[in-house]
């Protein structure tokens, strides 16, 4: 059965949808079956241009051609106030189908002269047919999935055709799919290094309680590695630093003489040189003791060193500042633990522990006893205290009206802590075996 | 320090278990660091720290334990036989700086021979070894109360008499452990009429040491200067538990006490009898310290008010006597607390004993803005874009041989080490590349192929008599890590199965990205680099006269000598040079709205043409339209067809306006220009 162009009782939005579809079904129906003559090259030339020419005539004829008939049997008759949308539809069904006819007969002839009047054949695998599928194709393309679905269904049901198994067959071929399980390749990316990571983490947690950063340099005179911290010449509490000193320092007086900083803490005194209370800095650092390397010692790590000095601090801010601090790095469920101990430039000074992170604090793990925090249930963590008055003293801050307190601490230990890594050793030699664990 | 739970219970008797009571010490500050052995046998080590010299024994630890759980504490207080007669001995103090007091007791008729059993086990326990009955008893004086006394064979004393004083230039000293030393005006010696017969705090002398013949004794209990101990000990490599305790300060309050102990366990042990009374020479009186206690500064450092119940009972029971004042307290410091000197050091005591876990977590508040480090930005950039390349973050050591110190930076002054780990650490680095060849050089050597590593951090240089410190970024990459990575697209020299060219090219694009990071214009580049690296296959790059940059293979040589595997690529950035450019801001041009034109051009050149002279010249003709100038995808070709000496090279020139599509003429136009330009350096234009 020819399809007809019949006049339409129902001019509602969707009835006009539904009469589009059906003619652009048609159209690509029928080109399906006239292609199959235009691009037989087994067929007289003539043949295949008289099927093109019925073919563009049954369409665009100028009396009885189809588009001609919806103009004629649509338009006219449509309802005053619903004939500017059916003007709109025809418009568009001509200007984007009609136009594709134009051209695909246009083409048609263009080959049929190329080839010569009559006895030479097309081509069978010119650029005809591809292209013919293709702009096809590409009517199909212009409708969105709910004309689709819509054409589909006309399809079954007028003319018996499952139309989204004839583009298949008759268009791409299914695509082979990748082995999606084979591993992807990556670009090299670089570790941060775990030593740095960890202090710029530290950084961070004291940055976002309004420290400033500070840094100082790694070779220091004995006045801001020691003197200025409380160490007076000559005192034991020296002998802990293992220091390691620059050569050729004899001429100079004590306190001038370089060395190699053993803690960040001088940081501490160039701030406050520098600034006026109240101030909070956090000094991270590379710092340098005379320690033999072994799988527990370096001549260098890391320190991250903090001070608060105001009107008003007081111990209890010091315990709440750190505690929040550990729980911010290592987890809210971390508990702090302070006891007394002994550090020239703070007084009261402090240890400061954390519950094991390993064993939540219990000692216990796995069934036997913890083997990080000795079966303790605490790692010992940092070392701090209230800024000592006579510190204020080398800096001219009043001791009677400020109050600070200080703390440092140590980067690798925390690393090693925090990723189980066995032997310092592994931070200092660039083993990429080791880096790239951190990438 | 060991101690034993046993022992100190002799003195205070804690009603719980030894465990806890190593828990309570540690949280009072006297730290027990490890626990071993069981029972009557268990052993605390412990951590004192070096304020507390006082708690470094086991009656000091005993006092402790009596402040914290308010137990009365057992005093030592040797019973002493009646003495017989007066003893004509004397004690000279001539140096009463050196030696605040000197406390002495004379023993007859005393016979020595090994302790009694009780005592040797109980130094045994402590790891001390027992010698004999008066030797053992000063050492076990010196466990129970902490004091540093000394036992003379009192008949090899000249001259009846001790004298406390400098030694003389010339004098030598045999001392206990069979050295013979060289004494000079800084020691301080304990001299019979004639001789010194010890080193003041640190050593008795070996002539006058007790021996099984000794019959008659000089006890010696002393008080002596912390610094003047500590120099001596120093100068002679001593560290003796005499000298430990004296650098640290002893109880000047105490020597009495200490003679008279000691007294009695020799008197105990070996018979004998005492002549005399006890010589007791003060040469500098010590007045008793007091403190002034103010409860408002209590409050004022820790944040919490303490009642005056409280404080009283924590500083008495510590062995401090209060006076009520209208302010707090006026607090007299006992003998022993050295340690005692300032108001805030009675805070410490209240707090430790207060308990710090008993003080409130506060966070104080806080209005200010947070500082960045000056260059923060720019090290993060940095940072951020060598991750991003495949660069591991590494740190090195920062000591390097003064041998690489020469070669790798032969015109800095390096900054040399008094006391060096070793002779392969000796100076400061004064390079990074030592640094980076050692760390390539570990990679390698176990097996490790592919190895691109970073570094920042600091080299150092003495500048006068002042450390100059600069910051630097080091790279280091190993050949194969940048063959495999050659981008495909962009191999240029096909011919060379080494890549030599391509994968410089691809090192140099890693410095390019890098340098590209600064506002740095304009960057050129130069063949010129340090004897470190290999001539032809480095260069640096400069603004200016300024190098920011060096970079390209490390010379053979230098590779050989490490035994590198592989040749191996550093790269050297000056930050304090790069960093005085800022960071490159991206502007926003207009996207091109007319299509692109490009033309090839095949050039056949002289080896010494170089590409920088091509694109100069092509760049002085200025036509506004090129857009770029590179060399083409077709790549450099050599032999065959072209003449030794020379290459083959095809360029590629790209023109767009903003404003109008190109006519060919216009195109065609520029091209003629581009070709002259070419073919007056030297350049045959290949027929296409």
């Amino acid at each position: 059965m020819l399809y007809t162009v019949t006049k339409l009782t129902d001019y509602s939005e969707r009835a006009l949808l539904e009469a589009s579809l059906r003619v652009r079904l048609v159209l690509k129906s029928e080109w399906r079956v006239v292609e199959q003559t235009v691009i037989n090259p087994d067929l007289p030339s003539a043949a295949r241009q008289k099927a093109l020419k019925d073919f563009r005539d049954r369409w665009l004829g100028r009396k009885s051609g189809l588009f001609g008939q919806m103009n004629e049997l649509w338009l006219k008759n449509a309802p005053p106030d619903r004939k500017k949308d059916v003007g709109q539809l025809v418009n568009q069904l001509k200007q984007r189908d009609l136009l594709q006819i134009e051209e695909l007969v246009e083409k048609g002839s263009f080959f049929a002269r190329q080839s010569g009047e009559a006895v030479r054949p097309f081509n069978s695998d010119s650029g005809l047919q591809q292209e013919t599928l293709s702009r096809i194709e590409s009517l199909l393309q212009n409708l969105d999935s709910f004309e689709i679905e819509k054409l589909y269904e006309i399809a079954r049901q007028e003319f018996s055709i499952d139309v989204s198994e004839a583009l298949q067959s008759d268009g791409n071929p299914k695509e082979r799919g990748v082995d999606i399980s084979l591993p992807g390749n990556r670009r090299p990316l670089g570790a941060e290094h775990p030593v740095i990571k960890t202090m710029n983490e530290i950084v961070a947690v004291f940055r976002n309680l309004g420290y400033s950063i500070e840094e100082g340099p790694e070779v220091e005179t004995d006045y801001y590695n020691f003197e200025a911290l409380n160490f007076p010449p000559n005192h034991p509490a020296r002998d802990t630093q293992d220091t390691l000193f620059i050569a050729g320092q004899d001429a100079k007086v004590p306190r001038d003489r370089l060395l190699l900083r053993t803690h960040t803490s001088p940081v501490q005194i160039r701030s406050m040189q520098k600034m006026k209370p109240p101030l909070r800095v956090i000094c991270p650092g590379k710092v340098h003791r005379n320690d033999a390397p072994d799988a527990t010692h370096s001549p260098i790590f890391h320190q991250v060193e903090g001070l608060a000095v105001d009107t008003n601090i007081t111990f209890c801010d010091l315990k709440g500042t750190l505690d929040h601090a550990m729980k911010a790095l290592f987890g809210s469920s971390v508990k702090t633990r302070f006891y007394p101990s002994f550090f020239p430039f703070t007084e009261p000074s402090a240890d400061m522990q954390i519950s094991c992170i390993f064993c939540d604090g219990k000692g216990m793990r796995d069934g036997g006893p913890c083997r990080n925090c000795k079966a303790s249930g605490w790692i010992e963590l940092l070392g701090c205290g209230m800024v000592d008055p006579n510190v204020f003293g080398f800096v001219d801050y009043d001791p009677a009206k400020i109050s600070g307190f200080a703390f440092g601490m140590g980067v690798e230990r925390i690393a090693i802590m925090k990723y189980g890594v066995d032997d310092i050793q592994l931070f200092f030699n660039g083993d990429v075996r080791f880096l790239e664990q951190f990438a | 320090m060991k101690l034993s739970p046993t022992w100190l219970r002799e003195f205070v008797a804690p009603k719980i278990d030894d465990r806890q009571l190593a828990d309570d010490l540690t949280l009072a500050g006297i730290a027990v660091e490890g626990i071993s052995g069981e029972g009557e046998a268990m052993v605390f080590e412990m951590e004192i720290t070096t304020n507390r010299p006082d708690a470094m024994n086991h009656y000091g630890v005993a006092r402790e334990a009596s402040a914290i759980y308010s137990l009365p504490l057992q005093w030592i207080s040797p019973k002493l036989p009646a003495a017989q007669g007066k003893t004509e001995f004397r004690i000279e103090i001539e140096d009463a700086a050196g030696c605040a007091r000197y406390t002495g007791r004379i023993l007859r008729g005393v016979t020595i021979r090994p302790s009694p059993q009780p005592m040797v086990q109980r130094l045994a326990s402590l790891d001390q070894r027992a010698i004999n009955n008066a030797a053992d008893a000063s050492n076990y004086t010196l466990w129970e109360m902490g004091h540093p006394t000394h036992a003379f064979d009192l008949d090899w004393l000249e001259g009846g008499k001790i004298v406390v004083r400098r030694a003389r230039d010339g004098e030598t000293l045999k001392t206990l452990d069979g050295i013979e030393r060289r004494l000079t005006r800084d020691d301080l010696v304990i001299a019979d009429a004639k001789k010194p017969v010890a080193l003041a705090g640190v050593m008795g002398g070996f002539d006058s040491m007790i021996t099984e013949r000794t019959k008659n004794i000089l006890i010696e209990s002393a008080w002596f200067d912390p610094v003047t101990v500590r120099k001596m000990a120093k100068r002679h490599g001593m560290h003796t538990d005499a000298s430990h305790r004296f650098e640290r300060g002893a109880d000047c309050g105490a020597t009495p006490l200490a003679c008279d102990r000691v007294a009695e366990l020799i008197l105990a042990s070996g018979g004998g009898q005492l002549e005399g009374g006890v010589i007791d020479a003060i040469a500098a009186p010590r007045q008793p310290l007091h403190i002034e206690l103010r409860r408002a500064e209590v409050t004022r450092i820790l944040g919490k008010q303490l009642g005056d119940e409280e404080i009283i009972n924590i500083l008495t029971r510590l062995g401090f006597a209060l006076t009520l004042e209208d302010y707090g307290w006026s607090v007299q410091v006992p003998s022993w607390r050295l340690d005692i000197e300032r108001e805030i050091d009675l805070i410490e005591e209240l707090a430790r004993l207060h308990g710090y876990d008993k003080f409130e977590n506060r966070l104080p508040a806080y209005v200010g803005s947070v500082i960045e480090l000056l260059d923060a930005a720019k090290d993060a950039k940095l940072r951020a874009t060598l991750l991003a390349l495949g660069y591991n973050e590494t740190i090195s050591l920062t000591f390097i041989s003064r041998h690489d110190a020469a070669k790798f930076s032969p015109t800095s002054n390096a900054v040399e080490l008094t006391n060096p780990l070793s002779e392969e650490a000796s100076v400061m680095r004064t390079s990074m590349v030592p640094g980076m060849l050692n760390m390539l050089a570990y990679n390698l050597n176990r097996g490790a192929e592919n190895v691109r590593l970073f570094e920042a951090g600091n080299v150092f240089e003495m500048k006068g008599s002042k450390v100059d410190q600069r910051k630097t970024i080091c790279l280091g990459v190993t050949l194969e890590d940048l063959k495999t990575n050659l981008l495909e697209g962009h191999i240029l020299d096909f011919e060379d199965e080494t890549r030599k060219l391509d994968v410089f090219r691809s090192f140099k694009g890693d410095v390019e990205v890098l340098l590209n990071r600064f506002d740095c214009n304009p960057l050129r580049y130069e063949a010129r680099t340090t004897g470190y690296y290999f001539p032809g296959q480095s260069a640096c790059a400069l603004v200016g006269e300024v190098v920011l940059a060096s970079f390209g293979q490390v010379h053979t040589n230098v590779a050989a000598a490490r035994k590198l595997r592989q040749p191996v690529f550093v790269a050297e950035f000056d930050l304090k040079e790069l960093y005085r450019h800022g960071l490159r801001e991206p502007r926003y041009r207009a996207l091109p709205r007319y299509p692109a034109v490009e033309r090839d051009f095949s050039f056949v050149f002289a080896d010494a043409v170089s590409f920088e002279a091509m694109q100069d010249r092509v760049e002085a003709l200025h036509i506004a339209e090129l857009r770029s100038f590179v060399p083409g995808p077709e790549g450099i070709y050599r032999g065959a067809d072209v003449r030794e000496g020379k290459y083959s090279l095809l360029l590629r020139a790209t023109f767009q306006s903003g404003e109008c599509t190109l006519r060919e003429e216009e195109v065609a136009q520029w091209s003629a220009q581009v070709i002259q330009a070419l073919q007056e350096l030297g350049g045959t234009l290949r027929s296409s």
